[in-house]
């Protein structure tokens, strides 16, 4: 997985983020649990093409909950979310990574892979032969027939991420899918995953409580407070891509760093004060 | 923590990995055996014999009559001489608890399958098929036997509501256990009831069905045998259970004993083909199957 000219090129004329089109938008989006928690309150959020986009916050701030509405997993009790670029009626082709692998333990990890495309009705070789790519993409080409309890964390996870891009699709959403794994082996998946978003053209709305993890990987970072859940900062964070490991070390990383560190203090101040 | 001091590998280490698939040991093998398997066989086979030598070795030195208690040897020899008839019964009795235990599978995942498919069937119906299990199989075993006619039929009936309920019930768990982000994940890509019947709960269920299958196996032979005792048919078409009963008023203990231990051996024999069946479908995946390195 080389930075190809091409994907480098893509990253020029890529537009500037929030004035395009968005893919997704949240107008005046609420969620009020059936226990009374009102876990979002008035969250307004558009989803440019081709970022990626964080939500970084405290635990309780709805992070998790706004990437399952936008998913479609559930409806906002009041608000609106709404994909401006697709066709009416269309299928948005979204994709879920979990914070588990949430891997069929029955089935290899090619299986696990055709599954969508199987939902889908796409069958036979045409499947088999994307599936396949999907797994190379993600460095598992040798572990097509190997089963799940036969895979490291690691591993596991980069089944799971093949899976969601085998659909090809214009969203990627992800929960917290390095939180549980080891940080070398984070490191690792968040440069993989970094490439492969520099590849290709798909959105990503990356939900994390890590300031370096969202610093090192997005283009922007939502910072969210908690009770009731909403959205309190939004921050550019003005680097370059390709970011490689050098980028870690930056100066320039230390200070996005910075900035989403108090950004992420002054959440949690609010939440202490409403607490 | 500011800057990474931990420089990540980069992705041609991923690449190496490639390379090399997983490789699994394999265990030094004895008469095409694994070598670990041969003390888990040998030791109750050693214990069993004791047991028996003990027995005979008690029979002889008290010189207890045989129609009070025969030896080992005596019943053996019974179960040579007599072959003919018992294994005629044998056969019977097995074969009425194979079709009720086939019956059990049907029905037993068609209804849990009907109940997945909502919560309001599974509530209007799990009790009655509770009913249908605390009562005890020897109360109604003889009302059944007067309804149908064909005393196969009821005979097979009785093993059946025996042998039904734990297939139901824990493929009715089973069914119900799939992971919850995997159901979501089904619902994101738009399957439909059946794909996530046919690609998610119907394999999440199947340790649950496969554990509750060899208790069925076992439960099959033991209704056969209460049913065969209670409507008591005589002549060629009988069971096992009636050559016991049989046996006891012509004061045949060797013959009892013989037919007895047919039954053990079968039940046995029926728990380990279906453990074998466990193991072979869940061997690759299921924890409660796979061989553990620590």
């Amino acid at each position: 997985m080389i930075v190809s000219a091409a994907a480098a090129a893509a990253s020029d004329d890529r537009p500037a983020g929030r004035s395009a089109r968005p893919v997704v938008s949240c107008r005046g989006v609420a969620k009020l649990f059936s226990n009374g928690t009102l876990a979002l309150q008035n969250v307004d959020l558009d989803i440019g093409r081709h970022q990626f986009l964080s939500l970084l916050g405290p635990s309780g701030c709805g992070k998790s909950t706004l990437l399952r509405l936008i998913a479609g997993l559930g409806e906002p009790s009041a608000g609106l979310i709404d994909w401006p670029a697709d066709r009416e009626g269309a299928d948005h082709a979204l994709s879920f990574v979990f914070q588990e692998p949430t891997l069929m333990p029955w089935a290899t990890a090619i299986k696990n892979v055709l599954l969508p495309l199987k939902i889908a009705g796409v069958g036979g070789d045409e499947a088999r032969a994307r599936a396949a790519d999907a797994l190379r993409l993600v460095g598992l080409s040798a572990f097509e027939n190997a089963y799940p309890r036969e895979l490291s964390g690691g591993m596991k996870m980069r089944v799971s991420i093949a899976r969601a891009l085998v659909t090809k699709p214009q969203v990627l959403l992800m929960d917290e899918p390095f939180a549980a794994l080891d940080e070398i082996t984070r490191f690792k998946l968040n440069n993989d995953l970094l490439r492969l978003w520099e590849d290709s053209n798909f959105t990503v709305v990356f939900v994390t409580h890590s300031v370096f993890e969202s610093v090192f990987l997005s283009e922007r970072i939502v910072v969210m407070a908690a009770r009731p859940g909403r959205i309190i900062e939004d921050i550019d964070v003005a680097a370059p891509y390709p970011r490689r490991d050098e980028y870690r070390t930056s100066p320039l990383y230390n200070e996005h760093c910075r900035r989403a560190s108090a950004a992420l203090e002054r959440a949690m101040a609010h939440h202490a004060h409403h607490g | 923590m500011t800057a990474s001091p931990l420089a990540p590998a980069p992705l041609s280490q991923v690449a190496e990995q490639d390379g090399t698939a997983p490789v699994f040991a394999q265990e030094r093998r004895v008469l095409g055996l694994p070598a670990s398997t041969w003390p888990k066989l040998l030791m109750p086979l050693a214990v069993g014999l004791v047991a028996l030598a003990a027995w005979e070795a008690v029979v002889r030195y008290n010189e207890i009559p045989h129609y009070i208690l025969p030896g080992p040897l005596l019943v053996a020899k019974t179960m040579w001489t007599d072959w003919g008839t018992l294994s005629g019964s044998l056969w019977i009795t097995l074969s009425i608890s194979m079709a009720a235990l086939c019956v059990a599978v049907v029905a037993g995942v068609s209804l849990a399958v009907l109940f997945a498919q909502s919560k309001w069937v599974e509530l209007s119906f799990f009790p009655y098929a509770v009913i249908l299990q605390v009562t005890p199989i020897v109360a109604i075993a003889p009302l059944i036997i007067i309804w149908v006619d064909d005393v196969r039929l009821a005979l097979l009936i009785c093993a059946w509501i025996v042998a039904f309920f734990p297939i139901l019930s824990n493929t009715t768990l089973g069914l119900n256990s799939a992971d919850h982000n995997l159901l979501n994940l089904f619902q994101l890509y738009k399957a439909t009831r059946f794909q996530t019947l046919r690609y998610l709960r119907l394999p999440a269920a199947t340790p649950y069905f496969l554990a509750g299958l060899k208790i069925s196996g076992g439960l099959s032979l033991i209704g056969a045998v209460v049913a065969e005792f209670v409507a008591g048919t005589g002549g060629s078409q009988s069971g096992l259970a009636y050559r016991i009963l049989e046996s006891g008023y012509q004061l045949r203990i060797p013959r009892m004993f013989a037919a007895l231990f047919m039954i053990s051996i079968s039940g046995i024999v029926i728990f380990l083909c279906l453990s074998y069946l466990s193991h072979l479908v869940l061997r690759r995946w299921h924890e409660s199957a796979v061989k553990r390195e620590n």
